[in-house]
């Protein structure tokens, strides 16, 4: 069998390089990811609302979210409106607008779907025992939507992360920039870089990705 | 004074009435069950009670106080009356005691040692008490109903409002469940059961009401004469319908 070409990983500070790289997707993801959460719940709040303006408007937001895909909204934002707005923004800065524009819409429907899957007799039998809106709120319908978000929520997480491989159209340096730039240099003397460091780039990204997506499956056995 | 008096109540959804100039007076002790074919009105008329439906017109009046959804003492009227649902409403995300202290600990600002033994005591009371940290959704329908009773009899309330308690539940598991209702009607306490357990019905009501289309058709202090011998046809039609 011919070498995996795993060897080139301990030159010089290549892998320290990789997960530096990771460590840029890691940054972009958690920052779309904060801002994704915190905007969400706000979001799916207002998606509940009866008032049909409100209502048609996040609809069409969520739509445009889910038909675009994400690297075309990338190029719409760091290629094209960089030009005809002529602002200035750094490629980190254009991917962190991109994830959050789709995180929020993803939240946010996460949130509205977890909030009208409470029962309205949830609402009543608290209301009954006379307690007020905001006690009913605090103590029994948040709780139990939080319970019924989090798995979701952890899963739209770890998607956010794998999607930030993207960014790699636009110029931004991570994981999987590295990876090739390594593969690259080292073409003529370990030509079989490309197996042994991809490789490692996945393992990179399952470690990343895999305790996530235990925690999600163990929380939605605990709280089912 | 009354304990419960219901003036020219009336109840619509949009144009469609539902309870047409509904009077009734309850007092300390009765049992009222209320009867009638599905869609007459008999469990939007419960809910009216304790203000969970909007109502229309006329009022509720508890201990000559009326009741009222939007007011400022909802909350402590809303106390004096204790209801129980159709289907299985405990808290899914708290224990069988946390689901009965919620109030007593958050509504009525009560002491938990005080709190939690007379849970212990009415869970005891419907051989429940060993299930006092299981989570509902270990419980069976008729344990579940048997708790939604006791979270509604901590917290003291005047009178009791069953909505169709048994409806949900296997035939196996009425029993146990009506059982407690019946020895809470022997210690005296004032309710208002609308059900379709004819058998438990004369067994238990002081009084009853017939109820169809919104109104009420037939109204008997005596259980006994009015499910052997109902005075007006439709009743008779009705309770007929549960005869093989």
């Amino acid at each position: 069998m011919q070498s995996l070409g795993i060897d080139v990983l301990f030159k010089g500070t290549n892998f320290l390089r990789l997960l530096g790289g990771l460590w840029v997707a890691l940054r972009i993801s958690l920052v779309s990811v904060s801002v994704s959460i915190l905007l969400g719940l706000a979001v799916g709040v207002l998606m509940t609302s009866k008032n049909p303006i409100i209502k048609a408007f996040f609809r069409v937001y969520l739509e445009i979210v889910r038909i675009m895909p994400q690297m075309v909204l990338l190029f719409v934002v760091f290629f094209g409106s960089t030009r005809v707005f002529g602002w200035n923004l750094a490629p980190e800065t254009s991917a962190v607008i991109v994830f959050s524009f789709w995180g929020v819409a993803e939240m946010g429907d996460l949130v509205r779907g977890a909030l009208i899957s409470i029962p309205r007799i949830q609402y009543e039998s608290a209301e009954a025992l006379g307690m007020t809106e905001n006690q009913t709120y605090l103590y029994i319908i948040l709780p139990q939507t939080i319970r019924r978000l989090i798995p979701l929520s952890i899963n739209l997480i770890t998607r956010m992360i794998k999607t930030t491989s993207l960014v790699i159209m636009i110029g931004i340096v991570e994981v999987l920039k590295v990876a090739q730039q390594i593969i690259e240099a080292n073409r003529r003397v370990s030509p079989n870089a490309a197996f042994g460091i991809f490789a490692v780039v996945f393992l990179l990204y399952f470690l990343l990705c895999w305790p996530i997506s235990k925690l999600a499956s163990y929380l939605e056995k605990r709280w089912a | 004074m009354s304990l419960l008096e219901i003036r020219h109540l009336h109840k619509a959804y949009g144009d469609k009435t539902i309870l047409k100039d509904f009077d009734l007076t309850v007092e300390k002790g009765d049992v009222v069950v209320v009867i009638g074919p599905s869609g007459c009105g008999k469990s939007t008329f419960l809910r009216c009670i304790n203000a969970l439906e909007e109502i229309q017109g006329g009022e509720v009046l508890i201990d000559g106080e009326p009741i009222r959804r939007s007011a400022k003492n909802i909350s402590s009227m809303r106390q004096k009356v204790g209801m129980v649902f159709q289907s299985y409403d405990l808290f899914p995300h708290k224990t069988i005691l946390e689901n009965i202290l919620l109030a007593p600990l958050k509504v009525q600002k009560r002491n938990r040692s005080e709190a939690e033994a007379e849970a212990m005591e009415l869970l005891e009371r419907v051989g429940l008490a060993d299930r006092r940290d299981d989570f509902p959704r270990q419980l069976s329908g008729g344990q579940k109903q048997r708790v939604a009773i006791v979270r509604a009899l901590i917290m003291h309330p005047e009178i009791l409002l069953l909505d169709e308690i048994t409806a949900a539940l296997d035939p196996e598991m009425v029993r146990e469940v009506l059982d407690v209702v019946m020895s809470l009607a022997k210690a005296g306490s004032t309710m208002m059961i609308v059900t379709h357990e004819m058998a438990f019905a004369k067994a238990i009501a002081t009084r009853v009401l017939f109820l169809e289309k919104g109104e009420i058709v037939e109204e008997s202090c005596d259980a006994k004469a009015f499910f052997e011998h109902p005075k007006t046809k439709r009743a008779e039609r009705f309770l007929k319908s549960f005869e093989y």
